[in-house]
């Protein structure tokens, strides 16, 4: 049995978040309520063509609508390229930008800024800007993108840091493989073999607050950049970048941030109003349209991922063949890494019996919306594949495709050849298999009922996994430090984006220095004050700045205990710190934690005040298992979902009622991407779905009846045995619906979303 | 022109375009909690009360409010704060940005129908989307909020007026 922390005090325990109350009360706490309004409005104008070069820009008459401050084009600005993407430097993701270019690459593309006294200003000398454009044929198909004559970035500066397979001559913005054992040698050799095509559309985040940016200068001068980010340390680097000022100018706060899911992990809005202050000394603010959100954001990456998977006639999975083809748009923020995930976070899923493995992948630059990070990054594209594959295995071996998975998981203590060679230290796959299949009744509710109104009830199952950080790169830190009155300031560099890091990270302080987590204050993310941190992405908030703070509040008892050991003339090694007080073992006398304050504070003693980092060599996957019930119209193809039950493994829970939501919102967003968000563009480039209008998000009555548990593992090199929680929810739905549809009417549907037009045009075909 | 109406129990005067929108002009006036998600009547963020009754302000012109009384959370604090507490308690706040529209609207729910199902929770509610929690602590915390008001032995708090 895995080891379970029962002394716990805080850690464990489903504390309310710290901003809970002001937020529900709907206090001022975002972008838009906490920065002067009287700044300038900053506003885009946009593309509307997929590629084209801009021969001419006149920008006189709009020059001359009262109240505009400036009008920028491509001669204005910086010609160095740079990338968006909120990673680590170098970063993966090619150098493919300019703040404006002159060549323009999908509809919606930025092609001038303008900005004035007030939005309607803004928006007269938007259509006064008098644009003249070369239309170039434009790259559409991404099956077609790979050495197309048509180049999406012909020209002659763009880079690739990194060695990603990246090639701007054949639109590849990666290419790369990795593989273990003869795959197609064991794959000849199998009894069975499934192999089948999976699409997977470009979803968008929809965040519910829009980008958004502010930025003036502070009284040194520097450009204060006030943003909506998930990565506040990135987003200065990118603007140094950018506007070729050196980092050591530009300071970047977040305010609380209305959602992420991955979306600002890219410096989508934060150029544009900085270089208006920069142009112009004054104040800015740019708040992006919903319709902005939707043509040019950073949506998730479409793709189409090719699963061969071997199996012998009892069941046992031998090999498994993946190839992903991966559409970046425009641009390539975050395309060479999203792709990985889409094998490395699907395959190892079966490391149970797998003797080889091969996955290989393309990642295509279009003239489409580029992509970038949305929650799950690549692994749910890749885990629809391989699970609804592994569906489809199930279906051809007559075997109940849970048993098919207890057979083949991966298990505790097993190395995963598919990921990196990591061992899973913490693995309650099959404890969550178990105890979802019990707690659904998968054995009676497996078989499809058709209900009296001639609707059919039908289950579908699927697994997942996820990581926990970037192994290897990424870097958490935290800062605490005592405060006068014996309580604490806990200093951290991510960004809490609503998930809770804030109370988490507060709760493992609280733990650790024994108070309780209302004496821990918490302060972030400011790249003034805060200890360096990549920021909130990648899951990796909980597992690496939670081992940043477990180390800083380790570091910080140590010098609380040098300065009572000196306080009370012993030893730190007779010493016992015992939350409010720290006291001699032999009970010889104590000082109390509000008496160390003070004395660090009169006259001269060392800062009661500690920063560590963390970084992993490893990034310890959390598993699932998700199975639901649907309820399938087959007159209208309608597809609701009944019930759904997810049992997770994401190590220790530190805040049990945190880690309920973080599920019960990634199954609903999950559901949604099954069922309805989809992308879409036309002959011209341009998108369909750019409102709300079109692009329908999940209400509260398209979701059906939510069952979480979770199945606790212990991680040994987590924070209090702690894996992360915040991506992997997302991804069960797509094939775990998927199959379901399969079970209640007989038809595999390999593209998302599953649409009640799929669904019925399916039905109808097969009863051809 | 100028726009006279009664904001959360105050008369006010204010200047505002014949096309300024309710959500701008609240905003204005300093009634921040009411919100813009979307522009075209899909999220419920923007939910304020005309004359009691729940409305997106992103469609209401400013100049339709005049002579009305809106009621925005910054004027519900006190009947909300009880009840957002188990919504807190649930941890279902998460980034919070949806909040105030969803408060304000079961605020308005609650006072029509003291008791309503969960079928009639979803249903009053469908119209305020919330990307972060997948809806079911949003629920919970109503029931556990109406669950300690039956044990009081007395009316949930929403149907004051």
């Amino acid at each position: 049995m895995p080891r379970v922390e029962q002394n716990n005090k805080v850690v464990g325990r489903p504390v309310r978040k710290k901003d809970a109350m002001r937020l529900l009360l709907g206090k001022p706490a975002y972008l838009e309520d906490v920065t002067p309004a009287g700044c300038l409005v900053v506003k885009v104008l946009r593309s509307p063509h997929a590629h084209a070069l801009i021969r001419e820009i006149n920008t006189a008459a709009a020059g001359k609508v009262p109240g505009v401050a400036g009008i920028y084009t491509w001669q204005d600005v910086p010609q160095k390229r740079y990338a968006q993407a909120g990673q680590t430097y170098p970063e993966p993701s090619p150098y493919d930008r300019l703040i404006l270019d002159r060549r323009v690459r999908f509809v919606g593309d930025a092609v001038a800024i303008v900005a004035a006294e007030t939005e309607k200003a803004a928006d007269r000398a938007l259509k006064l800007i008098k644009v003249q454009y070369d239309a170039q044929p434009a790259v559409l198909d991404f099956h077609t993108a790979k050495d197309n004559p048509v180049l999406v970035h012909p020209e002659e500066d763009w880079k690739a840091l990194c060695p990603v397979g990246a090639d701007n001559q054949r639109n590849l913005c990666a290419c790369g493989s990795d593989s273990a054992g003869d795959v197609d040698g064991v794959l000849a050799d199998c009894d069975v073999v499934v192999e089948h095509t999976y699409h997977t559309k470009a979803c968008q985040q929809a965040m519910m607050e829009t980008f958004r940016t502010y930025t003036e200068l502070d009284p040194y001068g520097r450009l204060h950049v006030v943003s909506s980010t998930q990565i506040v340390f990135h987003v200065r680097r990118i603007l140094s970048h950018a506007l070729d000022i050196p980092v050591s100018r530009i300071h970047v706060e977040k305010p609380r941030i209305g959602g992420g899911f991955g979306a600002k992990q890219t410096v989508v809005a934060e150029v544009y109003p900085a270089l208006v202050t920069l142009k112009t000394g004054r104040p800015a603010r740019m708040i992006y349209t919903r319709r902005e959100c939707q043509i040019a954001g950073s949506p998730r990456h479409e793709m189409e991922v090719r699963v061969r998977v071997g199996a012998d006639r009892s069941g046992r999975i031998r090999a498994m063949d993946v190839y992903t083809l991966s559409n970046t748009g425009a641009y390539g923020e975050h395309g060479p890494t999203t792709v990985g995930l889409s094998g490395h976070k699907s395959i190892p899923l079966y490391s149970g019996g797998l003797e080889a493995f091969r996955f290989s992948y393309d990642v295509v630059y279009t003239n489409q919306q580029a992509a970038g990070a949305y929650r799950g990054y690549g692994a749910t594209q890749g885990i629809f594949a391989v699970e609804s594959a592994v569906n489809e295995l199930a279906a051809k071996l007559a075997i109940d495709p849970v048993q098919l998975r207890l057979r083949n998981m991966v298990r505790e203590g097993q190395t995963m050849p598919a990921y990196y060679n990591e061992k899973a230290l913490a693995c309650a796959l099959d404890r969550c298999m178990l105890r979802c299949a019990e707690r659904f009744d998968w054995e009676h509710r497996r078989i499809p009922r058709v209900q009296p109104d001639g609707k059919i009830r039908a289950a579908g199952v699927a697994m997942a996994m996820q990581g926990s950080g970037i192994s290897g790169v990424d870097v958490g830190s935290a800062t605490i430090k005592l405060d006068d009155q014996g309580g604490y300031s806990l200093t951290i560099g991510a960004a809490d984006m609503g998930t809770g890091c804030d109370t988490i990270l507060a709760q493992m302080a609280a733990e650790c220095m024994d108070c309780p987590v209302d004496d821990v204050a918490v302060f972030g993310a400011d790249t003034d004050a805060s200890p360096y941190d990549s920021g909130s992405y990648a899951s990796s908030t909980t597992y690496v700045t939670g081992r940043a703070v477990e180390k800083a509040c380790a570091e910080l008892k140590r010098k609380i205990c040098a300065l009572a050991a000196e306080l009370l003339g012993c030893e730190a090694s007779d010493l016992e710190f015992s939350g409010r007080q720290v006291r001699r073992l032999d009970g010889g006398g104590a000082v109390s934690l509000t008496d160390i304050a003070t004395r660090s504070m009169c006259g001269t003693a060392p800062a009661m005040q500690a920063t560590c980092s963390h970084s992993s060599p490893t990034s310890p996957p959390p598993f699932m298992v998700g199975m639901v019930e649907i309820e399938l119209d087959p007159e209208t193809g309608s597809v609701r979902p009944l019930e759904y039950v997810a049992v997770v493994d994401c190590g220790t829970p530190i805040n049990p009622n945190l880690a309920r939501i973080q599920t019960e919102g990634g199954l609903v967003q999950g559901i949604g991407m099954a069922l309805y968000e989809n992308v879409t563009t036309n002959a011209l480039g341009q998108i369909a779905e750019n409102s709300f209008m079109q692009y329908k998000l999940p209400t509260r009555q398209d979701m059906g009846t939510l069952h979480v548990e979770f199945e606790p593992s212990y991680e040994p090199t987590g924070p209090f045995g702690a894996k992360s929680i915040g991506e992997i929810v997302i991804n069960t739905p797509s094939p775990a619906i998927a199959h379901a549809i399969y079970n209640a009417t007989g038809v595999w549907h390999r593209e998302l979303p599953i649409t009640p037009e799929k669904v019925l045009l399916g039905i109808l075909h097969k009863a051809k | 022109m100028e726009i006279k109406l009664n904001l959360n129990g105050k008369a006010i005067t204010a200047q505002a375009d014949p096309d300024t929108l309710l959500l701008d002009f609240v905003r204005a006036q300093g009634c921040v909690s009411v919100k813009r998600g979307c522009d075209t009547a899909n999220c419920g963020l923007c939910t304020v009360l005309l004359d009691g009754t729940p409305v997106l302000s992103c469609s209401v012109l400013a100049a339709w409010a005049a002579g009305h009384s809106v009621q925005t959370l910054e004027g519900l604090q006190s009947e909300a704060e009880e009840f957002v507490s188990f919504i807190a308690d649930q941890g279902a706040d998460q980034c919070g940005f949806c909040n105030p529209g969803f408060v304000m609207n079961t605020i308005a729910l609650l006072r029509e129908n003291p008791d309503p199902t969960d079928e009639e929770i979803r249903a009053f509610l469908a119209g305020n989307l919330c990307r972060c929690s997948g809806y079911d602590g949003q629920l919970r915390g109503i029931r556990a909020y109406l669950n300690s008001k039956k044990e009081q032995g007395g009316a949930p708090r929403g149907t004051e007026q």
